[in-house]
């Protein structure tokens, strides 16, 4: 069974929310959007105080090529134009708009109707899905037109689609291909198109077997489509790690995945793209897990971006008594929040309620040189070598030691038997180093 | 006894020799050094602490000797008297500057400030304010996880344990702003160093409108205004919802702290106020 070769961990999977069918959310009182949901430059704001918009509407512009646009997930009245806090706490720029109805633009396709590919060219594809506001769903939020457009002199060979959902508890994703399956096709079809590829893989844990095969029988009638199925083990659904277990090939350090000829977009983007495209319909909703271990219900939810959490927790039955943090997104690459009423955004895969005896953090213990977090490391980085470094605020040193290569995965602070919280100080290296990095090209 | 006097003879050409050629070659590879840098780094304090902007003591030194005028180079440790021993030392004119001491600009103390949430990650303020804005509902306020006292090579800095805030010996402090750099949030703040190091300055940084900021922190400034008004000598100026009052123009009068309706202006090392008798009345009123 393939898998990639290096590191790795096994958390157990609590994927509890599997068996729940996608429900539709019923809509907020007042959404908050923030201009900044993407990676790189904010949107810039196109409405203001008081002015109507209907949902699918652009209300923010980009600001650039690593920019998107962002629409109204709502129709209603823009309240206000304001900072508020995101998912860290910090305020940022938001639109806040009140809902009145659900009246979408005209031009959006509303029925559930399977549309097969359109013929459309790989430009006009392109161009669409950059201003439908696409970014990629997976959690880290780039800019899909930005990957979709190949660089001069590269060459696009094969499209893998991100099926993995590799991180426990999550199962948005593993909803979605059994639920629209047929949809994440069509889309894969259309990526291909733009990307002027003759195949994508669409690559699946062995933990969703229903998955697999409800698109293995799909892909029958899909040329050039197959589904792999993977070995269950995490960090999977990281991009290099998918490439390695798929097509045996290693993207270079500090290169990307075009550079060995591959791009890789996640199930959920694929969705995003057959909506774009066949159905006119800007990227303003997604479905979030919501669910935790002492959680009598768990859930699926489509939910409109800018929905508050509160919500989304309400309609799952309330917090439970012994929750001790709620994680925006897994457990492992997740971010706990430090406020609840904060919105879902573009990238929010997944709401987890983590009990009190299962969220607190290890008191932190020598090191004891066991080297597990070496072994575990699936880039082949030295997190214990990094940390101490890190201690140090040893920049230049971290920055040979490839820190930038580090995703962020957590399996050595996962594995580590001291407790030690190894990702905080390379995610700092990785700060200093990316500002140092930043510096010198000026 | 002829191995003896070989061994010794031989030993000591061998060692003749290589004192030779090592003579030969320091002269060869001999880096002309100013004797004048020594001068000057024997006048430094010596505490390496970087507050000047150079590498360590010997580094400002090198940058003193090459420098055509001192107007750019200042030690903040030695302060001006330091500077002009410098200055004798090179036969150059010092540069002079009001001596100032750091302030903690942030009076949230759990009294005033309610925990929203709990922090158990790396104890650093610098990973801390990375993950997220901070264990209170103000996003501006100190983290209380120390790194300012850990960075300080005085020993001046130092956690009060009951406001769970840093708090400065001025007598130690240096101004070396190390600090000031280490404070991911910049509440530290070098001020100008005033007579029996009295100080008045807005303990706070929070730029939230006033109604945000107040429900967050009790004794948040909330830009009201106020000692704007009362200020004579326009040293107050506001923006962002957050009041400064300027060190230069302030005459420490005492007035802008009185009229401040949260308490975020703080009077360090004032006598206390003569209570008028109108006060005193009043004050006897309420507390009959």
């Amino acid at each position: 069974m393939k898998t990639f070769p290096r590191g790795g961990v096994h958390p157990p999977e609590n994927k509890k929310a599997s068996g729940f069918s996608i429900e539709v959310l019923p809509l907020p009182k007042s959404v908050c959007i923030h201009l900044s949901q993407h990676l790189g430059a904010p949107a810039e704001p196109l409405v203001a105080k008081g002015d109507t918009v209907k949902a699918g509407q652009l209300i923010a512009k980009s600001t650039g090529f690593v920019s998107a646009n962002i629409h109204s997930p709502v129709s209603g009245t823009v309240q206000k134009i304001e900072p508020a806090p995101d998912s860290s706490g910090y305020k940022r720029p938001a639109i806040f708009i009140e809902v009145q109805g659900d009246e979408w633009l005209e031009t959006i396709d509303r029925s559930p109707n399977l549309i097969k590919s359109p013929d459309l060219t790989s430009e006009e594809i392109i161009a669409r899905v950059g201003q439908m506001g696409i970014v990629g769903l997976g959690g880290a939020t780039f800019p899909s037109h930005v990957k979709i457009t190949v660089p001069k002199g590269k060459k696009a060979e094969i499209l893998i689609i991100n099926g993995v959902e590799c991180e426990p508890y999550l199962t948005s994703d593993h909803r979605l291909m059994l639920e629209k399956g047929e949809e994440i096709l069509v889309g894969t079809q259309l990526l291909m198109k733009a990307l002027r590829v003759n195949q994508a893989v669409i690559g699946i844990e062995r933990n969703k077997p229903d998955a697999i095969s409800h698109l293995t029988r799909l892909c029958a009638r899909y040329p050039g489509i197959r589904v792999e199925a993977l070995k269950v083990k995490y960090p999977q659904g990281g991009e290099k790690q998918l490439i390695k277990a798929i097509t045996g090939r290693e993207v270079p350090s500090g290169r990307l995945p075009i550079d060995v000829g591959a791009v890789v977009y996640n199930v959920g983007t694929a969705f995003a793209v057959y909506e774009a495209i066949t159905k006119n319909k800007p990227l303003f909703e997604r479905i979030v897990t919501v669910t935790g271990k002492s959680m009598e219900r768990t859930a699926n939810y489509l939910v409109r971006i800018g929905t508050p959490v509160t919500e989304l927790i309400e309609a799952t039955g309330g917090m439970p008594e012994d929750t001790g943090k709620v994680i925006n997104g897994g457990p492992m690459m997740g971010k706990a929040l430090p406020l609840l009423d904060v919105p879902v955004t573009k990238g929010t895969s997944g709401i987890v309620l983590m009990p009190v005896a299962e969220s607190n953090r290890r008191t932190t213990m020598n090191c004891i040189r066991c080297s597990r977090c070496n072994s575990v490391c699936a880039m082949g980085l030295e997190p214990y070598f990094l940390m101490s470094l890190g201690e140090a605020k040893r920049w230049d040193d971290m920055e040979q030691e490839r820190v930038m290569d580090c995703m962020e995965c957590g399996s050595c602070s996962y594995t580590c038997p001291s407790g030690r919280p190894l990702l905080d100080y390379i995610r700092l290296g990785k700060n200093s180093v990316n500002r140092i990095i930043r510096s010198r090209s000026k | 006894m002829n191995t003896v006097v070989i061994t010794i003879i031989s030993l000591s050409v061998i060692g003749g020799l290589s004192g030779f050629i090592l003579f030969l070659i320091a002269q060869k590879f001999k880096v002309f050094e100013d004797p004048r840098i020594d001068d000057v780094e024997a006048v430094l304090p010596g505490a390496n602490c970087g507050g000047c902007g150079y590498p360590g003591c010997r580094g400002f030194a090198e940058n003193c000797v090459k420098a055509e005028s001192l107007d750019t180079l200042f030690c903040p440790v030695g302060g001006n008297d330091g500077m002009v021993k410098v200055a004798e030392a090179l036969g150059k004119v010092a540069a002079t500057k009001d001596p100032t001491v750091a302030v903690i600009r942030c009076s949230g103390s759990p009294d005033h400030r309610t925990r929203t949430t709990r922090y158990d990650s790396a104890a650093t303020c610098e990973i801390a304010s990375g993950l997220f804005s901070g264990d209170t509902a103000c996003s501006y306020g100190c983290l209380g996880l120390g790194d300012c006292v850990v960075v300080c090579t005085f020993d001046a800095i130092h956690m009060n344990p009951v406001t769970l805030l840093p708090e400065v010996i001025d007598e130690k402090c240096t101004s070396c702003g190390a600090c000031v750099k280490a404070c991911p949030k910049t509440i530290i703040e070098l001020r100008k160093k005033s007579k029996k190091d009295r100080k008045i300055f807005v303990s706070c940084v929070n730029q939230d409108k006033g109604a945000v900021a107040k429900k967050a922190c009790s004794v948040a400034c909330i830009g009201c205004k106020a000692c704007v008004k009362e200020c004579q000598f326009d040293a107050i100026t506001i923006a962002n919802f957050l009041a400064y009052i300027d060190p230069v123009k302030c005459t420490l009068c005492r007035k802008c702290m009185a009229v401040c309706p949260t308490d975020s202006i703080l009077e360090i090392n004032f006598p206390p106020r003569k209570v008028t008798e109108v006060e005193s009345v009043v004050s006897e009123i309420q507390a009959n």
